[in-house]
């Protein structure tokens, strides 16, 4: 097993080096003048000039990507200019905000997905397998912001059920001590119900709009992985052994219909990383998303460089993850390792 | 017979729903099975033997339903039972064993547990007596090392080993009635008669009833006391097995008997309509061969090496406390042989033998380690695999592959299929030149031409086998390379498929090099033979002197685990 993690680990080292490379290109040929855009519309030349060269911006390439790396290696992402503080300290004090989003959207989703699909394919053909053909058809059809406003629409317009779809806690809240960034956890830990009410009500309306968005693929595919292994011989031995019906689909066929689910939600992972991005614009969630939204708006490369390469960080030890995961369900894979 | 059977099933019929409507898979059939009494049902595909044992256990498709009849088991009515009546008996009165023991089993649960989850949910062990009840049922399946095989996956075990689980699995809960479908093809021939001697041996001391299905008359004769025939849905007789051997009444059953291979036979015999002693194509009458001029086909010490898995992690090479590396793995250790034109070589061995090995190397689709392969006078060992196909000589060398469904483009029309090397290799061009060359080959494989259109699901097995043969003759090639093509198929296909190889290797002047694990078939097909065992030659010489004297144990130990009918 360690040697499965060591050996997978070695391979993300080019993927991760790439990455580097390309958002720093990335952000230098982009369109804009990031001097210009801070020396401000009345500037002369030579106050654009100054910044420039105060900003680096006036060497060659090469050398500033060797600042650049010789700056990453030391956990400096360098300075965003409109915020005016360290991206790193940026990025750290709003990641948890979108990680808690994302993996709370994808929760709900698997919670409705898996079950759905598992039922389409148990009872092919009935009103369920309908119902789950409709709800991935119109989950995936609906763009993410219009969802959103429409939650927003229904629930906090017309209902009154949900909060101002204003950030993650509303102004009378105050936020539980920090341990894991996550509002949710932390205030659970702080034991505080009336926090965690509030995040509660914060989140839902964001998270099921990404819930929403991410439906369709994990319902399809455990449908059709399940019908895939329900036909398979060992199901059949299954039941011809009598096992009961709860045994024969949970122990036998669901397990072994996880595999390319699995591989699955890896991939639904990385689209709700970005279609966050528009989630958080619709909520004001304070998370990287907007973040890299507003710093790419402004021209503002560090940041940029900094988003990107966090997600690519994320992205690979997310693979990881599913990598351990595929690991511990099937034995196969662990052989190969 | 006992007064009242364990197993009565009357009257039954069993339908599909298809696209087409209703289909009757079996039609109102009587089987009945006494206690103790060992039942085969022998059919071809499509005959329906399969789908009655799944009524029996009620583990048909949503599809399939029983259209009428009756059940009845012990005194239980199986087609009224309820679902959970059904499940109460399944597994503990009545047990199935399947074909294809690895897929049968769950493959990513221990093979202990799948026997745990039967026993815990027929209450026959609670949670702590439940592993050593299955180490117990391992045990008496003769698995060596039960304790350690508790925790192994069915992908760690041989096809012999998991069938062994899988009855295992079925006999744990000590059941009445064991239904057997086709238990070992695709198993070795040794393993086959170890497997079904397990069977045998474990049912008798237990008092139990067994149904073997099964497509090989052999089998059923040499295991089974009451024979019951079917065909197209419909039993055409049923009889003593000794009875049924003697004297068949049916004309499909005599039809089945002929197209059996045994000793003492030729060719020409398993056909139907064969006229007695008057064909020409019998082997021993036409020695085609050339006898002068140098082999078509050298094999000279050929060795295939495959590296071991390194063994210790990789924190053990980085310290430098790896254990030495383990010598290669030699599938192929070492041989030679020689082909001459016109001439059939057998290349006999059980899986693992390296057969395969040694066929994909002739053929240049796999690089030797060492040794020389000289065809027609050249080294084709030098050239390499990836480069072999772009050698004029790859048109001389063309092969037949095990499985003719997959074997063929499932998105290529049986035209576009046969002229699949002609497009690729040949200089022949033009739409309507191209057609007449397909016309013609399918002519010489006995193809109909208006099938040619249709696509691989549209044609039965032994079309598909056709299309196949005629695929690989299609460049007049020398050497063709057999790879058990007749394995699929049923008996009677299998019949007409030898016979049309035959005929074609005189007409066409080929040489055939024939890779098979079953010896009657090679008896009657090949001039020589070789018998393989773990990458090395065993035995060799003409298939008469081989398989009707043979010298090796272990060839000795081959011929005898084949199940013979009473002749």
């Amino acid at each position: 097993m360690l040697g499965l993690i060591i050996a997978r680990l070695k391979t993300t080292i080019p993927s991760i080096l790439g990455v580097i490379i390309v958002t720093f290109l990335l952000t230098r040929v982009l369109p804009g003048d990031t001097a210009a855009y801070f020396a401000g519309p009345a500037a002369t030349p030579q106050a654009i000039a100054e910044i420039r060269s105060k900003l680096g911006l006036d060497q060659p390439l090469p050398v500033q990507f060797v600042s650049y790396v010789t700056a990453l290696v030391k956990g400096d992402l360098g300075q965003s200019l409109t915020t005016g503080q360290p991206v790193t300290a940026d990025l750290a004090q709003r990641l948890p905000a979108s990680a808690e989003l994302t993996l709370f959207g994808l929760l709900i989703s698997m919670a409705i997905a898996l079950p759905l699909g598992v039922l389409a394919a148990v009872r092919q053909g009935s009103w369920i397998d309908h119902l789950c053909r409709i709800v991935a058809t119109a989950g995936v059809s609906l763009p993410v912001f219009f969802t959103g406003l429409l939650l927003v629409y229904v629930f906090y317009f017309i209902l009154g059920w949900a909060p101002a779809p204003l950030g993650r806690l509303d102004a009378f809240a105050s936020e539980p001590p920090r341990v894991t960034g996550f509002l949710l956890i932390d205030s659970l830990v702080a034991r505080d119900p009336e926090t965690f009410r509030a995040a509660l009500s914060q989140i839902a309306l964001p998270a099921l709009t990404l819930a929403i968005f991410s439906l369709a693929p994990i319902t399809r595919m455990t449908r059709a992985s399940m019908l895939a292994v329900l036909g398979a011989d060992f199901v059949r031995t299954a039941r011809a052994s009598g096992l009961s019906t709860r045994a024969v689909i949970g122990t036998y066929a669901f397990r072994n219909a996880m595999l390319p689910v699995v591989t699955t939600l890896g991939m639904v992972f990385s689209f709700l990383l970005g279609a966050n991005v528009l989630v958080e614009k619709v909520f004001a969630w304070p998370g990287v998303g907007s973040y890299a939204v507003e710093a790419l708006i402004a021209s503002d490369y560090a940041p940029i460089q900094g988003f990107v390469l966090t997600m690519a960080i994320l992205y690979v030890a997310l693979n990881l993850a599913i990598d351990i995961l595929y690991g511990v369900i099937d034995p196969r894979v662990r052989l190969e390792a | 017979m006992a007064a009242s059977p364990l197993l009565e099933v009357r009257n039954l019929t069993v339908e599909f729903a298809t696209r087409r409507g209703k289909v009757q898979a079996v039609k109102s059939i009587d089987i009945s099975v006494g206690k103790g009494e060992t039942v085969a049902i022998v059919g071809e595909s499509g005959s329906g033997k399969s789908v009655t044992s799944y009524a029996v256990v009620r583990i048909l498709d949503r599809a399939g339903r029983v259209a009428e009849g009756s059940i009845g088991f012990s005194g239980i009515d199986l087609v009224g039972a309820s679902e959970a009546q059904m499940r109460d008996l399944r597994g503990r009165e009545i047990s199935m064993i399947f074909q294809n023991p690895r897929a049968a089993l769950n493959p990513i649960r221990k093979v202990g547990k799948q026997i745990e989850d039967v026993l815990l949910q027929h209450v026959q062990a609670t949670r702590a007596t439940a592993r050593e009840k299955a180490i117990a049922a391992l045990e008496k399946v003769r698995i060596a090392r039960p304790q350690e095989r508790y925790d192994a996956y069915p992908f760690e075990l041989s096809g012999g080993m998991c069938q062994r689980i899988v009855i295992a699995l079925a006999l744990a809960c000590q059941p009445q009635l064991l239904i057997a479908d086709e238990p070992t093809t695709g198993l070795d021939v040794t393993t086959q008669k170890a497997v079904m001697d397990l069977i045998v041996e474990l049912t008798r001391e237990r008092g139990m009833s067994t149904i073997l299905i099964t497509h090989d008359l052999g089998l059923a004769a040499a295991y089974c006391d009451k024979v019951v025939v079917m065909e197209k849905g419909r039993v055409v007789e049923t009889a003593a097995a000794a009875e049924i051997f003697r004297n068949p009444q049916h004309p499909y059953t005599r039809r089945l008997m002929k197209a059996t291979p045994r000793v003492g036979m030729q060719l020409r015999d398993l056909l139907p309509d064969a006229p007695p002693e008057a064909m020409t194509a019998s082997r021993t009458s036409v020695p085609n061969l050339d006898q002068g001029g140098a082999p078509l086909l050298i094999v000279e010490n050929l060795v295939k090496e495959y590296p071991r898995p390194a063994a210790g992690s990789l924190l053990a090479k980085l310290t430098g406390k790896a254990e030495p590396e383990k010598p290669a793995f030699r599938a192929v250790d070492g041989i030679g042989f020689s082909v001459r034109r016109g001439e059939t070589l057998g290349l006999v061995g059980e899986s693992g033998c390296g057969k395969s090995t040694t066929s994909m190397m002739v053929n240049r689709l796999l690089d030797p380690t060492a040794g020389r392969i000289v065809f027609d006078g050249q080294d084709i060992g030098s050239i390499p695999a990836r480069q072999f196909a772009l050698t004029p000589l790859r048109r001389r060398i063309q092969m037949v592959f095990q499985d003719p469904t997959d074997s063929l483009n499932p998105r290529f029309t049986a035209e576009r299929a046969i002229l699949d090397p002609v497009l690729r290799m040949g200089s022949l061009r033009g739409r309507d030149a191209l057609r007449a060359r397909c016309e013609e080959l399918a002519g010489l494989v006995g193809l109909p031409v208006e099938l040619i259109d249709r696509f691989p699901h549209q044609l039965s097995g032994g079309q598909k086998a056709r299309v196949g043969i005629a695929r690989a003759i299609a460049l007049n090639p020398d050497l063709v390379i057999l790879d058990e093509p007749t394995a699929a198929l049923d008996v009677s296909v299998q019949a007409v498929v030898l016979n049309l190889l035959e005929e074609l290797r005189q007409r066409l002047r080929m040489s055939y090099i024939f890779v098979s694990h079953d010896l009657n078939v090679v008896r009657l097909l090949c001039d020589r033979v070789i018998v393989m065992r773990s990458g090395r030659i065993v035995e060799e010489g003409t298939a008469e002197a081989v398989l009707g004297a043979p010298q090796a144990d272990y060839t000795r130990e081959l011929l005898t685990a084949i199940p013979h009918p009473p002749l």
